[in-house]
């Protein structure tokens, strides 16, 4: 080997031992999986407090807060007290992935949770991965996010593909002479709401004529024209791909403006945000819309009812409108508390295992149990609609909870 | 796709696209006569939204009654910002710190607002706001009909303010060259600062009409800034009637699109003509070459 050669072999030799030593110093330096008698357990969690998200990252914050002032109420985690470690990631994606670098190799968070929203989830979850550490979520439901080939995310929610099937199953399971005759689906172009109009149309498929299928621009500000033209497709029901109240609320302003009132309306979120999505839109005008999930605050699993009553107790409310965020985040703690609680200690790929192992949890939001995918296969898909001031299950039709659906949907402002 | 639906789009574009060359209006005055990239004009669009909301909330006036409040009170946190912050920058570097300057206003404002009426999503309600009349089998959303009138009033009167009054040539006259201005007499800083304070003062009536359309809370200021900012570059920074034209060019083009094509491609639309128009004319639509080298 000429000198150079030589030059360039201890060059190459330095640079993998250099490399090999910052990570395992990183790794090393990055958290614990055993904890100081008294020290506390810190969790570390990028939320958007500002930016497109910013509603639904307060509701989540307001979600781990709840869920960790429980868990220290009663002794904290194997003993240790719990503290959230929240940073802002203003609704980007970039930003997302540097408060989990952070996070993990400057803050020394033990354990992670996840960000708000599939767009968020996907770069979180591949950041924390790096580092070994599980990403356990609630908003990370978008088929994107489990095709990334990823062993440490975990989704305690249905999975969003799923959401429209009970709503399907009852448009499809009509009698010919009253189910309506066309459907206009329109779409954001998210990782969250295309994934679940898509399904819905398949489930759907020829049942209903399609009269409009359209997806317009996720950074849209202005719906009024995509809104107007499928009011002029004149169809009875509609399937909204909406991430947000905004997007739901212009198109239902739309729609009452061009006297144009659907007989039936489902947006895939939106008319979730309990008193959020009611005060942006009016009461009379939310009557008889619908929205997929797989949590409302009057559910009766008494987990639920004790999480709904100390949220009203500290924010106030109703139950009625307490949003479903609230509920999911809630959830990743508990699943996170029964994971390590299982595993004795903070280590992340003890937990990632665990959960992997196909063990079935609770969580306020009902069964959890988690598919190689990270998947949360135990758990049922609801549609909800805003009947009055209430926010009831009405469907899949015969659940013991559901109530008839309010079909066809009053007129607007009634 | 037929001939109602592209009628429907052009006219939901001219409505909605006034009321955005409103809002960009103050913008590319700010930007003319002080040589200033205000990117806060969006949160002060959201401000004015938010102001026109708690008066009706919780006072139970009438949005468009409100503007009389929300006006004079946007025009003053206007020139209390241009004292404070905007007026102290000087120098061949002025303009690219007003950027950071500005941006670092919106986050101080942001913040305020999130504090002070949280981060959920309000919407302006009148008994107008879901009501509209109908002509020849279109319909017209009375809001938007109010907003584009407000819109071409206000557009009216700054026309005539700038080119029939003595303050206005003023304002011309600073905005041709300040220097120049500075030697006839002119006080270029006065105007500098009455100029900022208009410009802020028109976000009141573009935040309520917006407030009244569109569920807003803080965070949609982001929305809103990336909009203004690239209808006054379309339009010719500096240039009022750059930022009417661009402005209902802009929606009217994106509508259109939605409607003869798809939704999806409504934004690259615009985008690819603003590339095009910029190629040839890199002082855009109507703006001078100087104002860009300036």
């Amino acid at each position: 080997m000429n000198r150079k050669g030589k030059l360039f072999r201890t060059f190459g030799v330095t640079s993998v031992a250099a490399a090999t030593a910052m990570m395992m110093a990183t790794a090393s330096g990055a958290s614990s999986t055993t904890l100081a008698k008294g020290a506390p357990v810190t969790i570390g969690v990028s939320l958007s407090l500002s930016g497109d998200f910013s509603a639904d990252g307060l509701a989540y914050a307001q979600g781990y807060k709840l869920w960790a002032a429980d868990v220290n109420a009663a002794g904290g985690l194997l003993g240790h007290k719990v503290v959230l470690d929240i940073v802002s990631d203003a609704s980007s994606p970039t930003q997302v992935v540097t408060n989990y670098q952070k996070l993990i190799s400057v803050d020394h968070a033990n354990l992670t949770f996840g960000p708000f929203s599939t767009l968020l989830t996907l770069p979180a979850a591949q950041t924390v991965n790096r580092y070994g550490y599980a990403m356990i979520e609630g908003a990370g439901g978008g088929p994107s996010v489990f095709q990334a080939g990823l062993k440490n995310v975990f989704d305690v929610t249905l999975p969003v593909a799923y959401d429209l099937k009970p709503f399907a199953t009852w448009l499809t399971s009509l009698p010919a002479s009253s189910r309506p005759k066309t459907i206009s689906y329109v779409t954001s172009n998210d990782p969250f709401t295309q994934p679940v109009v898509q399904e819905a149309q398949k489930l759907i498929g020829s049942s209903v004529k399609t009269v409009y299928n359209k997806v317009f621009p996720a950074e849209a500000t202005d719906y009024t024209s995509i809104a107007d033209a499928v009011a002029a497709a004149k169809a009875q029901v509609v399937v909204l791909g909406s991430v947000d109240v905004p997007t739901v609320s212009a198109f239902m302003q739309a729609f009452e403006q061009a006297h144009y009132t659907p007989q039936a309306f489902i947006a895939t979120a939106g008319p979730d945000q309990g008193a959020a999505f009611i005060k942006a839109v009016g009461a009379g005008n939310a009557d008889g819309m619908m929205v997929p999930n797989s949590w409302y605050g009057q559910s009766k699993n008494p987990a639920s009812m004790k999480m709904v009553a100390e949220y009203v107790k500290k924010y106030g409310g109703t139950a009625a409108g307490v949003n479903a965020d609230i509920a999911e985040a809630y959830s990743v703690g508990q699943v996170m508390a029964a994971a390590v609680t299982a595993t004795g200690g903070f280590d992340n790929a003890k937990i990632i295992s665990y959960l992997h192992s196909g063990v079935t949890l609770s969580s306020v939001q009902g069964s959890v149990k988690f598919d190689a995918l990270g998947e949360n296969t135990a758990q049922t898909a609801y549609t909800f609609q805003w009947q009055g001031p209430k926010f009831v299950e009405v469907n899949p039709v015969g659940d013991p909870g559901a109530v008839k659906i309010l079909f066809p949907k009053p007129a607007w402002g009634m | 796709m037929n001939s109602s639906a592209l009628i429907h789009a052009v006219i939901d574009g001219v409505l909605t696209g006034s009321v955005y060359a409103l809002m960009a209006t103050g913008l590319t005055l700010i930007f003319g006569v002080m040589d200033i990239i205000n990117v806060a004009q969006g949160i002060f669009v959201i401000l004015g939204a938010y102001l026109s909301y708690a008066l009706s909330v919780h006072w139970g006036i009438d949005p468009f009654v409100g503007l009389v409040i929300t006006i004079p009170t946007l025009f003053l946190v206007g020139i209390v910002v241009e004292r404070a912050f905007i007026g102290r920058l000087k120098g061949p570097e002025k303009t690219a710190m007003s950027i950071l300057v500005t941006y670092a206003i919106s986050l101080v404002f942001e913040g305020s607002l999130n504090m002070i009426f949280s981060v959920n999503y309000v919407q302006i309600q009148a008994s107008y706001v879901n009501q509209s009349f109908r002509i020849f089998g279109v319909y017209f959303a009375y809001i938007y009909v109010y907003g584009f009138i407000l819109a071409a009033v206000l557009l009216g009167a700054l026309y005539v303010m700038l080119y029939r009054t003595r303050f206005g040539a003023s304002i011309r006259a600073s905005l041709a060259d300040q220097t120049a201005a500075a030697l006839v007499g002119i006080d270029v800083k006065r105007v500098s600062t009455i100029c900022f304070g208009i410009g802020i003062a028109i976000t009141a009536p573009g935040g309520m009409i917006f407030g009244a359309t569109n569920t807003f809370n803080a965070s949609t200021s982001y929305d809103l800034i990336s909009r203004l900012l690239t209808i006054i570059v379309l339009g010719g920074m500096g240039s009022l009637g750059g930022a009417l034209l661009a402005g209902i060019l802009m929606v009217t083009l994106e509508d259109i699109v939605g409607v003869i094509w798809s939704p999806i491609w409504s934004t690259i639309s615009f985008f690819l003509v603003l590339v095009i128009v910029l190629s040839v004319r890199p002082q855009g639509l109507f703006g001078k070459r100087s104002a860009r080298i300036a």
